[in-house]
């Protein structure tokens, strides 16, 4: 099997493979080895149960499982693809395939894709595409958006806002009651990537986002500094807690429950945290970034977490069906629902949980992002350009003064980088 | 030693040579494959371009070309200096705590081992206690600036200050160390060279400076060598205390080589490695000063 895989032969591989599958699902024999990030306490035990399931659908097979820490996977994964590769790792989505497509260590499963193994899954297919080939699966997404306090919004009168003029003077009203609007922590810098990016996305569209992000555009671009002066509006206000440079994204979180602050634009990973603080549905609520110029259809942030098959996978046939079982509709409502990550299904015939926030998360990106889905900012942009990026940002959201020198910086990181 | 006869081995008669040779060689070989080795590989691979995965290709002196124009390059540079200039104070603040704490008072090895007790904390520890002591609201500096009206101040959060708050942080374990160092030179202090001091009218200060400072000389060169070594170490407290920010101002140069050599958002290797040659070379000049001073110590000794 395995010198057949190694040859350019690909397409014949496959169409052994298929058959083969089509067959019987049971001819899965020998290991099948998964080395995955998913360390926390919830996703650990979905991919733990997913693993043992797998397991016991196929006799003849042993799944072997390795849990990595999520943070240090993020660099251990380059030993992990280069030297005695597993058959399937995690990984992430869009631009952060880069350096392991290019190196030639993740497979291409562009064959897998057309021969249908992945059925309801055509609007996620983008995230996985580059150089017009598939270089994995997806198998989780969230929305991003802002997260509110509903009890002070009603407190001071507020409604949802959806142009940036509402937006700012829901802003100043709750600011006037002696609160800040948003509650921020930019200490490890990612989180004003997210700022960055809906209000780029808002200002000029989701095209020119991703322009900016493929480094077709210079960062001096003038469409680039409105971007930053409709931020620098909200800056001059005080609607950004003070110190965030020193806070973590958790550390920002007391601000928005003990009600110093009124929303947090973060992802949907944000409201177990809420919840376990306290705050009951009834308090937290949320909207989809106001729009800033009218008539750009709205692009929204939404993070994929992916299935990959190293391109030195030993048991490619139990590695193809694993991938096939973890996108399957059933495997996917159940993985992604309350009991799980609760997170968004990438499946299309998967049902979403029963949750406000889920539910109105994929209300919003299967029916009001009509400009297109990013990633995030550190997942869309090359990883270099995305660490000079956001260190730049929150210099910004601290001295927004610094801006020329700032955009000046970043130009320059631009021009070394993409040529 | 048996005396030499026409049928021993060769062995047998260069064993006075052999022997040291032998018990030498593992040490020796580790000591080339993981010290010498890798410093000739950094400086092979900061003439390349490359990402740890891929092709390298060979760029020249490019990557120090950039270094020369990079500002976070130039911000850590002066990081460091600030580091090991800053990091001296703790030989004279050890001195004078081991002075204070030199005296037969009941309960003395107590204070004394609260004094000591920063350098046995992980540096993590020091790192996270200083933090919150540093915070921003609830920080017990601002809650003491507070009580003298000072308006709050976020050290950790001001890229002037945040380097000198790491610094002090730093400067409290090895305050410690060297505090300890000192009380063990004063126990080697001759007793009789201070009562002939004394008798010639030698008080305080000129008792200090002329009697007992040369005589901790072997103390302070010591504590001058690890203070130098732990200004050089002070990635664990910048990691752990502000993660190179607020916008990379606090970083060091060990830091930067690691953010763009090995981190999340790094993996250029040319580029990392090249930090790591400048890094080299400075702490050349006191690897070189030390071993001198060594090397010219025993001269004396032995003459």
């Amino acid at each position: 099997m395995r010198s057949i895989i190694k040859t350019p032969l690909a397409v014949l591989a496959a169409t052994t493979m298929l058959s083969g599958m089509a067959v019987a699902q049971d001819d899965l024999s020998g290991t099948l080895r998964i080395f995955s990030d998913m360390s926390n306490p919830a996703p650990r035990a979905i991919i733990e149960g997913l693993a043992a399931d797998f397991d016991a659908m196929h006799p003849d097979l042993t799944v072997e499982l390795t849990v990595v820490d999520r943070e240090a996977w993020k660099t251990q994964i380059r030993n992990a693809l280069s030297a005695n590769p597993p058959d399937v790792v995690n990984w992430y989505a869009a631009n952060r395939m880069r350096p392991y497509v290019d190196a030639g260590l993740f497979m291409d499963i562009t064959d897998w894709w057309d021969a249908g193994d992945y059925d309801g899954l055509d609007s996620v297919r983008g995230a996985m595409t580059l150089d017009d080939r598939q270089w994995g699966v997806p198998y989780t997404y969230y929305q991003w958006g802002v997260y509110y306090r509903e009890d002070i919004y009603n407190e001071l009168g507020l409604s949802e806002p959806t142009t940036w003029d509402e937006e700012l003077a829901n802003c100043q009203a709750i600011i006037d009651s002696g609160r800040s609007c948003y509650t921020i922590g930019t200490r490890y810098l990612w989180t004003a990537g997210g700022w960055f990016d809906y209000l780029n996305m808002r200002t000029n569209g989701f095209d020119f986002h991703m322009a900016l992000a493929r480094g077709e555009v210079p960062w001096t671009d003038e469409r680039v500094r409105q971007t930053f002066a409709n931020w620098r509006q909200l800056i001059d206000m005080g609607a950004f807690i003070p110190d965030h440079q020193t806070y973590s994204w958790q550390d920002a979180l007391p601000y928005m429950v003990n009600g110093e602050a009124a929303a947090y634009l973060m992802g949907n990973f944000v409201v177990p945290h809420l919840r376990e603080a306290g705050l009951t549905d009834d308090q937290i609520d949320f909207y989809q970034f106001p729009i800033i110029t009218e008539g750009l259809p709205q692009g929204e942030d939404a993070p994929t977490d992916t299935f990959h098959v190293p391109s030195g996978a030993q048991n490619v046939e139990a590695a193809r069906a694993f991938l096939a079982y973890i996108t399957s509709p059933d495997v996917q409502t159940a993985i992604n629902g309350p009991d799980g990550l609760g997170q968004l299904p990438v499946n299309a015939n998967a049902s979403v949980a029963d949750d406000e926030f889920n539910q109105q998360g994929f209300e919003m990106l299967s029916q009001n992002a009509q400009g297109g889905i990013a990633q995030f900012f550190d997942r869309d942009f090359p990883a270099e350009m995305a660490s000079i990026g956001m260190e730049g940002l929150q210099e910004f959201m601290v001295f927004p003064d610094h801006l020329d020198d700032i955009l000046g910086r970043l130009e320059q990181a631009r021009q070394r980088i993409y040529d | 030693m048996t005396p030499a006869t026409p049928d021993q081995t060769w062995v047998q008669r260069n064993r006075m040579t052999i022997t040291p040779i032998l018990f030498l060689l593992p040490g020796l070989l580790f000591f080339i494959v993981y010290v010498i080795s890798p410093i000739f590989q950094s400086f092979s691979i900061s003439l390349y371009e490359w990402d740890g995965l891929g092709q390298a290709d060979y760029i020249g002196l490019d990557n120090y070309r950039e270094l020369m124009t990079d500002r976070s390059f130039e911000v850590s540079l002066w990081n460091n200096v600030k580091w090991l200039v800053l990091y001296l104070l703790a030989i004279p603040a050890g001195l004078f705590i081991a002075l204070f704490l030199n005296q037969t008072v009941p309960g003395i090895r107590l204070y004394k081992s609260l004094f000591f007790f920063p350098f046995v904390l992980s540096q993590v520890v020091v790192g996270l206690v200083f933090s919150w002591f540093y915070l921003p609201r609830e920080g017990l500096l601002n809650a003491v600036l507070g009580l003298f009206g000072a308006g709050p101040v976020n050290v950790l959060g001001d890229p002037g200050l945040a380097t000198y708050g790491i610094i002090a942080a730093g400067l409290w374990p090895q305050t410690a160390y060297c505090m300890i160092l000192y009380l063990t030179g004063l126990n080697a202090v001759n007793p009789e060279q201070i009562e002939a001091g004394r008798l010639d009218g030698a008080k305080g200060w000129r008792m200090l400076w002329h009697v007992v400072l040369p005589q901790l000389k072997p103390a302070t060169f010591i504590a001058f060598v690890v203070t130098i070594i732990g200004a050089l170490r002070s990635f664990d407290l910048i990691s752990i205390m502000t993660n190179g920010g607020p916008f990379g101002s606090t970083r060091v140069l060990s830091f930067l080589m690691f953010e763009k050599a090995l981190s999340e958002y790094g993996f250029r290797m040319g580029y990392g490695s090249a930090i790591a040659v400048v890094l080299f070379l400075i702490m050349l000049i006191f690897i070189g000063y030390f071993l001198w001073q060594m090397w010219h110590d025993e001269r004396v000794a032995r003459r």
